[in-house]
């Protein structure tokens, strides 16, 4: 088992003739993933990939029974698409667009409340369950299945540490990038709680980084109910007050935010925090073996 | 993005929130001018974007027209955290009765806006948060109808007893929730809001920040940039696309992605090296812009190797590979470049560079190591 994408995931890519969108159409499709469909305004009607493509999701959930929508569209129209998923009734929707200001997504959490709807993002890499489906932009070669479950904030940085448990003979159940914003639509308790349920995952690797208390509220709650191993990363501990590192949401505003208290949260919690992104993978191969 | 004390005052204006009577200044006879029209005793206001300005004496009474002479030459052109003083605000002295606390962010655990008062005024709100919670008074906005009229009241109420004033502090928090909505702000902080020996509220100082991805829409803000405080390289970086924040030490990093570029930099730091920057490149990495990063990274004289740590998979190694080569024969690159290229394309990246003399290492670790042992020998 694995969570969130699977067999039976049916995919539809919003933004498909573009130049990202169609790229990664091809990609995911070479990994096996089910892309179903393909969504561009003006454009139903052509095919990419094979991929029918409508002009709505609308349309294309009716056509096709697509269950799931990855967003591959500029910011600007990024939340239009957001929302037009949701209306289209898909039960996963994953926004790998970057730039979506926060007081739209916090609109979006406002939307989605009464919906059986989840979206992953937006600014994030995407989701996989090694040898089932992959939806987004992850290079798909460095995973392989297995039983640890991956949680991150950013992208390059979960390939470079899924590399090295890949390395170290273990393989992934799910591994996501949850996106590197302020505000965003899962967070990493949303992803243990259904890591929780899933018997394939035997242990979890929390991927973090610097601003917001998300980890510390993680936490909180592995301390309170999750039974699981769990092993962690913190990036930017040499980073500076105040600055943006790259993802919107990676500031440490005035003293808060901070990779120290961050790690400390997570050992507070029997969480193993990797010094460097290897040993992470070194933790968790002690640990399991 | 941040902008200056007056220029948030001059927001607060214009959505009504009221601020003291004063002028910004650029130089001495204009400070002058300012304090006989506003008349003495003024505060002068040094208008630099870091906290802890009144600590470094960069605000300051003055009582006399000498003094007004006296810290006006003082202030301007002071240091204050390494940025210069360019400007500074002469304003009102204001009869204090009490100050608070009042400010807007988004609460990123609740993933709402929430209007934050506090009965103290002119602390760090941060610091209050963590020792002392209790203090901070939390009201949340909904999302979709905003900041109810009653909710605004009760944000008054629980910093003033008086009916009067505490509806005065509840029309200031709808007003500044209405700018902070409208503007795309990120923080909209009054500090301390003043309540006067006549009875009246008054924002002394005023701190908005504005979100990023929101600034599209909003060119007048944009409009207010200041281009002089900020770092040179950064602004040069945002230019080309690329996300550079500079720091201390000698090992430049380029890197793509943001988190990965965080954790190169804590790798450096862990092996014993010190970092020159964050620089990440972005996912699909053209090889102008490896050659834009290597320019940026260059202005940076402290700079004296260059660690590449690559993890391909929409960048391809091999136009990174590209940018490096056309950036050695441009900028006549004299630094060694330690280059750990992984991933897509890796293959044909170590085709292009096998002739061009770098140091190559098959993990980032043995790549911030390289790093700092070449160091010992530059």
């Amino acid at each position: 088992m694995s969570i969130l994408v699977n067999k039976d995931t049916k995919l539809v890519v919003q933004g498909i003739t573009g130049r990202d969108g169609s790229f990664h159409t091809e990609q995911m499709l070479k990994y096996g993933t089910r892309v179903v469909a393909g969504v561009t305004p003006g454009k139903g009607g052509v095919s990419v990939h094979g991929v029918p493509v409508f002009n709505t999701v609308e349309e294309a959930v009716a056509e096709t029974q697509a269950n799931t929508s990855v967003i591959f569209v500029p910011a600007k129209f990024a939340v239009g698409a957001v929302y037009e998923a949701i209306d289209a009734g898909v039960k996963l929707v994953v926004c790998i667009s970057e730039g979506i200001p926060a007081l739209e997504m916090v609109k979006i959490t406002g939307y989605l409340k009464d919906k059986n709807c989840r979206l992953i993002g937006p600014n994030c890499p995407g989701l996989i369950s090694p040898g089932e489906a992959k939806v987004g932009i992850l290079p798909g070669h460095i995973f392989k299945p297995g039983n640890i479950g991956v949680i991150s904030r950013s992208g390059t940085l979960t390939y470079e540490i899924v590399d090295n448990i890949t390395r170290a003979g273990l393989g992934q159940s799910t591994c996501i990038g949850i996106g590197g914003d302020s505000i965003i639509g899962t967070k990493f308790i949303d992803c243990l709680e259904l890591f929780a349920q899933d018997p394939q995952t035997e242990a979890v690797v929390l991927v973090g980084e610097i601003g917001g208390r998300d980890e510390q509220d993680t936490a909180e709650y592995i301390k309170r109910e999750f039974k699981k191993p769990v092993f962690g990363f913190i990036a930017g501990k040499t980073a500076p007050a105040d600055k943006r590192m790259g993802h919107a949401g990676a500031i440490i505003s005035g003293t808060s935010g901070t990779a120290a208290e961050k790690i400390k949260a997570f050992e507070s919690a029997d969480i193993k925090v990797g010094e460097t992104p290897a040993e992470v993978a070194r933790l968790i191969k002690e640990t399991l073996s | 993005m941040k902008i200056h004390e007056y220029q948030a005052k001059e927001l607060f204006k214009k959505y009504g929130i009221p601020v003291p009577e004063e002028r910004i200044c650029h130089n001495l006879s204009e400070i002058q001018a300012a304090a006989s029209e506003i008349g003495i005793p003024c505060v002068i206001k040094a208008q630099v974007m870091v906290g802890g300005r009144g600590k470094a004496g960069g605000i300051k009474i003055a009582k006399t027209e000498d003094e007004v002479k006296e810290y006006g030459e003082m202030i301007l052109g002071m240091k204050i955290k390494g940025l210069e003083v360019k400007k500074v605000l002469v304003s009102e002295v204001v009869a204090i009765e009490t100050e608070a606390y009042l400010g807007i962010v988004v609460d990123r655990t609740h993933k709402k806006v929430v209007v934050m008062s506090c009965k103290e005024g002119g602390v760090e709100i941060e610091e209050v948060a963590r020792q002392n919670p209790e203090a901070i008074n939390k009201v949340y906005a909904d999302p979709v109808f905003g900041l109810f009229p009653h909710r605004a009241r009760k944000v008054g109420l629980f910093l003033y007893s008086e009916p009067k004033v505490a509806f005065a502090c509840a029309s200031i928090a709808e007003k500044l929730y209405k700018l902070f909505i409208e503007l795309d702000a990120s923080l909209a902080e009054i500090n301390p809001l003043v309540l006067d020996k006549s009875g009246n509220l008054i924002a002394l100082d005023a701190k908005i920040n504005f979100d990023d991805n929101g600034l599209y829409r909003h060119p007048d803000i944009e409009a207010m940039r200041d281009r002089f405080s900020e770092d040179e390289n950064e602004l040069l970086a945002r230019e080309k696309d690329l996300s550079y924040v500079r720091l201390s030490g000698n090992i430049g990093c380029v890197v793509n992605g943001a988190g990965l570029a965080m954790a190169t930099m804590d790798l450096v730091k862990h092996y014993g090296g010190e970092p020159a920057n964050f620089l990440d490149i972005g996912g699909s990495s053209s090889p102008q812009k490896v050659m834009n990063a290597l320019e940026i990274l260059l202005k940076d004289e402290n700079v004296r190797v260059i660690f590449f740590n690559i993890f391909g998979g929409i960048t391809r190694c091999d136009d990174v590979a590209n940018g490096i080569l056309a950036a050695k024969e441009k900028l006549d690159i004299k630094q060694p470049i330690v280059a750990r290229l992984t991933g897509t394309n890796e293959d044909k990246a170590m085709d292009i560079l096998k002739e061009a003399g770098l140091i190559f290492a098959s993990s980032m670790d043995e790549g911030a190591k390289k790093a700092i042992e070449v160091l010992k020998g530059v």
